[in-house]
């Protein structure tokens, strides 16, 4: 459905590349963990999927397709059609990634008001089952709350319903729930695990913790400067990992005892 | 990257801009080409020459000696300003800053009263009190500045009281005031600099108005602001006058500000 | 509504401390206005009749109590050079100031607004530049000078004026406005500078924050972004901002009414500024603080409707 080939990414005025020749596929329905440390270039992948990074700040070479659509050779427009509609993005800080001064109804609606014909009580309808389908109770008030009213685990189950209000054919979720407590990382990753299983959405799930990955990803690709070092079964990177660096991710989990014990 | 050249720059332009006035200035009080005060029926508003470089005005006395003695007044007058109104409001805004408590609540409240203000009509107010003159003027606008100032060191010291260093200068048995003197001020330098000049342009900004509606600076004393009132009942005959005497205190206030500005860009950065 | 009326109580605070000190002031001062009024040969007799009618010989704060009394009924005495209440000479000047005022904010509000904004759509760093280099002279250029250049240029040259012509609004309201155009335009130049550029740095500020990024995600192109999320952002510390401009356009305009010859507010402070006649001082200061006060805790209100945050605390 997502196929990535050859991706090469160089920020203008700096010598060395940031992705460098990276490729990989995410099937229809699947959830592909992108792992890797801060630097390695798993956020600079998902912001050119995305296109929040463009030509403007960086030489991007290779080929992304979305459903047989190259999005590197697209013209402009049909990039901002693709994003909001086709890939929708979760960020990592669920407060600062919300605009301050806008109620949350329209910032869950903002997607469908940007792509779609409904009108406001329609957009309005759509939105409230999206705060429902993200398991917030009490939408209709959340509907008319500004995001500093809200605590983290709610805004990021906000970010997650705008993000899917419009049935997108792809999530990124770029470390969605590094900025949480444990407990709601736990509610947040079963939300996205219900998600993909009952709609069928696929999701790239970006992040640096192997643990949390293993949690949600049946398979996993892992990153390092730059490169694709590993792509597998999340269980066989964990019992067999083959790149070195791999292992020495798996090594700087603290709590491995714990994993194979349990 | 191409931030960071930009308030350099504007600093050193400003810095040589304000360098030749400043040399203007002190050139006015040892050596002008003519008395600035010398009248000459003769030589009524001669336009610029080799001999006149500004011209002269209704009473034959030479532009440039004048304003040359007007910068010199200026700048008299806007760094005696800011020295009264840092002066005071840095020692206010420490005391209220660093200890806190009600005396703050009080004088702050005072303060915001007063900030609330323009400050060029605080500083009528006080002429109004005290009269005209060049002493006057002085103390009028360094009072009427001093809330501005004293607003900002507060902040700072406010900010400084709680950190590591400062409490482990209180633990070594340093005294309140060597800690405000030694310790805080310093640190506070980033914030004052830029304060300060920007003062000071306000203090030129502030004498030239205040000399131009003629309750400034007194004769004999040459004024910029004064001659330009006075130049503005010449404009047609003597188009130089005013077009001399406004240029130099557009140089004057784009010194001061270029510098002031460059100073806070740098420590927004 | 909790926060308005401790913004109100707040605002009443303010009023009183400057009306005190607007007060003190003039009572701290050395000799007697009774002198001044009476000249050099009055007998004592007629002092101290001048000041019973005058209310001296009561002690300052019953004093101060009588001049608040008739402050907030608009009476502020009568003026010492001036055989008239203050408030009759106030009344006529006070429309004139107004209306300059109001012209030279929607100057302000015209012009930056808009250039800020069409300078922040595009990012162009050879504009940006320029656009600086021209903003700092601006600011540079007293706005005493500037109207006088006007008045070179527009009056004396072009004639698309004559100076010292003004007529009153209560007379020919749009005459007067277009006879203030100038005067207005003098001092709205280095606020609109200022403005400018404050609004600039305030939507450079907002556009590296990862809300906008969002925005981005959604689909939004740059424009929109700008538009439905980044403008009303920034629009509040921008709001402050003219707050600060507005009330300070009061001082502009003494400066200017003198260039313009325009019969205002500010003219008549100075008038008696230099005929010491206190009452006429005293009156303009508060009133004119009243304007500070009254233009800054809207512009709080207003800040807390632009933004929800601040309704908390």
């Amino acid at each position: 459905m997502l196929e990535v080939r050859d991706l090469h990414v160089q920020f203008h005025g700096v010598d060395h590349e940031a992705v460098r020749g990276i490729s990989f596929t995410v099937e229809n329905g699947e959830i592909l963990g992108l792992v890797g440390e801060s630097g390695s270039g798993k956020t600079v992948t998902a912001m050119v999927i995305s296109a929040l990074l463009g030509a403007d700040r960086a030489a991007i070479r290779g080929r992304i397709v979305l459903d047989g659509v190259d999005l590197l050779s697209a013209a402009g427009s049909t990039i901002h059609q693709v994003q909001g509609k086709d890939i929708c993005v979760v960020f990592q800080e669920p407060m600062s990634a919300m605009d301050p001064v806008m109620r949350i109804g329209p910032q869950v609606e903002e997607c469908l008001r940007l792509h779609t014909k409904l009108n406001k009580a329609e957009r309005r309808a759509r939105a409230l089952q999206a705060l429902r389908d993200a398991e917030l109770q009490d939408a209709e008030a959340i509907y008319e709350k500004y995001p500093h009213e809200l605590s983290g685990g709610m805004l990021q189950r906000v970010m997650i319903a705008a993000a899917i209000i419009s049935r997108p054919k792809l999530l990124l979720a770029d470390e969605p729930t590094t900025a949480l407590d444990v407990t709601v990382q736990a509610q947040i990753l079963a939300l996205l695990k219900r998600l993909n299983e009952e709609r069928g959405m696929s999701i790239l799930f970006i992040s640096h913790n192997l643990n949390v990955v293993r949690k949600l990803c049946r398979r996993v690709a892992v990153m390092e400067k730059g490169r694709i070092v590993e792509t597998a079964d999340t269980e066989a990177v964990f019992y067999h990992p083959q790149a070195d660096y791999t292992k020495r991710l798996i090594a700087a989990i603290p709590t491995r005892r714990k994993l194979h014990d349990g | 990257m191409l931030k960071s050249k930009r308030p350099r720059r504007m600093i050193r332009g400003g810095m040589a801009l304000s360098g030749c006035m400043a040399a203007l200035a002190l050139l006015g009080t040892v050596w002008t080409p003519y008395s600035p005060t010398a009248m000459s029926g003769a030589e009524k508003f001669a336009p610029p020459s080799w001999v006149h470089w500004f011209g002269t005005d209704q009473f034959g006395r030479d532009i440039f000696s004048r304003v040359a003695c007007g910068v010199g007044t200026t700048f008299f007058i806007a760094l005696g300003t800011v020295l009264i109104g840092a002066v005071l409001g840095i020692l206010i805004g420490a005391v209220t800053g660093y200890f806190g408590g009600w005396i703050d609540e009080a004088l702050m409240r005072l303060n915001d009263a007063l900030t609330a203000f323009p400050s060029i009509l605080l500083a009528l107010v006080f002429i109004a009190l005290l009269g005209f003159g060049k002493y006057n003027v002085i103390l009028a606008l360094g009072v009427a500045f001093i809330p501005s100032y004293a607003r900002v060191v507060r902040t700072e010291f406010a900010r400084h009281r709680e950190m590591t260093y400062v409490r482990s200068a209180r633990l070594m048995g340093a005294s309140h005031g060597r800690i405000m003197l030694r310790h805080i001020l310093p640190n506070t330098t980033q914030v004052l600099l830029p304060a300060l000049v920007i003062g000071f342009n306000n203090a030129v900004l502030a004498e030239a108005g205040m000399s131009y509606l003629g309750i400034g600076v007194k004769a004999p004393d040459v004024s910029l602001g004064y001659m330009l009132s006075e130049s503005q009942g010449y404009m047609m005959t003597a188009p130089w006058y005013v077009l001399c005497t406004g240029a130099v205190i557009v140089l004057l206030i784009l010194g001061a500000s270029l510098v002031g500005e460059g100073l806070q860009e740098r420590r927004g950065q | 509504m909790r926060y308005a009326a401790k913004k109100l109580a707040m605002m009443l605070l303010t009023m009183v401390i400057v009306s005190f000190l607007a007060f003190l002031a003039f009572q701290i001062i050395p000799g007697d206005p009774t002198a001044r009024l009476l000249g050099a040969d009055a007998t004592t007799e007629s002092v101290a009749a001048l000041r019973a009618e005058l209310g001296l010989d009561r002690p300052f704060f019953a004093r101060y109590g009588a001049w608040m009394q008739g402050a907030l009924r608009g009476d502020f005495g009568r003026s010492y050079s001036y055989a008239m209440p203050v408030s009759e000479l106030l009344a006529g000047k006070i429309g004139i100031t107004a209306l300059l005022t109001a012209v030279s904010f929607l100057l302000i509000v015209l012009v930056s607004l808009p250039t800020g904004v069409l300078l922040c759509a595009r990012e162009r760093p050879g504009l940006d530049r320029a656009a600086n280099a021209v903003n700092q002279i601006i600011m540079a250029v007293p706005p005493f000078f500037t109207g006088i250049l006007m008045t070179l240029v527009f009056g004396l040259m072009l004639r698309w004026f004559v100076p010292g012509s003004f007529v009153s609004p209560s007379e020919d309201f749009w005459r007067s406005t277009a006879y203030l155009f100038f005067p207005a335009l003098a001092i709205a130049l280095p606020r609109i500078a200022m403005t400018v550029k404050m609004l600039r740095a305030s939507v450079r500020g907002e556009l590296d924050k990862d809300y906008v990024r969002t925005a981005y995600s959604r689909g939004n192109s740059r424009w929109q972004a700008l538009y439905r999320h980044v403008l009303r952002n920034a629009v509040v510390p921008t709001v402050a901002f003219l707050a600060m401009a507005a009330a300070d356009l009061v001082a502009g305009s003494v400066v200017i009414e003198q260039v313009f010859s325009v019969p205002g507010l500010g003219r008549l402070l100075l008038t008696s500024i230099a005929n010491r006649d206190y009452p006429v001082v005293q009156a303009i200061v508060v009133i004119l603080a009243l304007w500070v006060v009254l233009v800054n805790g809207g512009a709080d209100l207003l800040n807390q409707r632009l933004d929800p945050r601040l309704r908390l605390s």
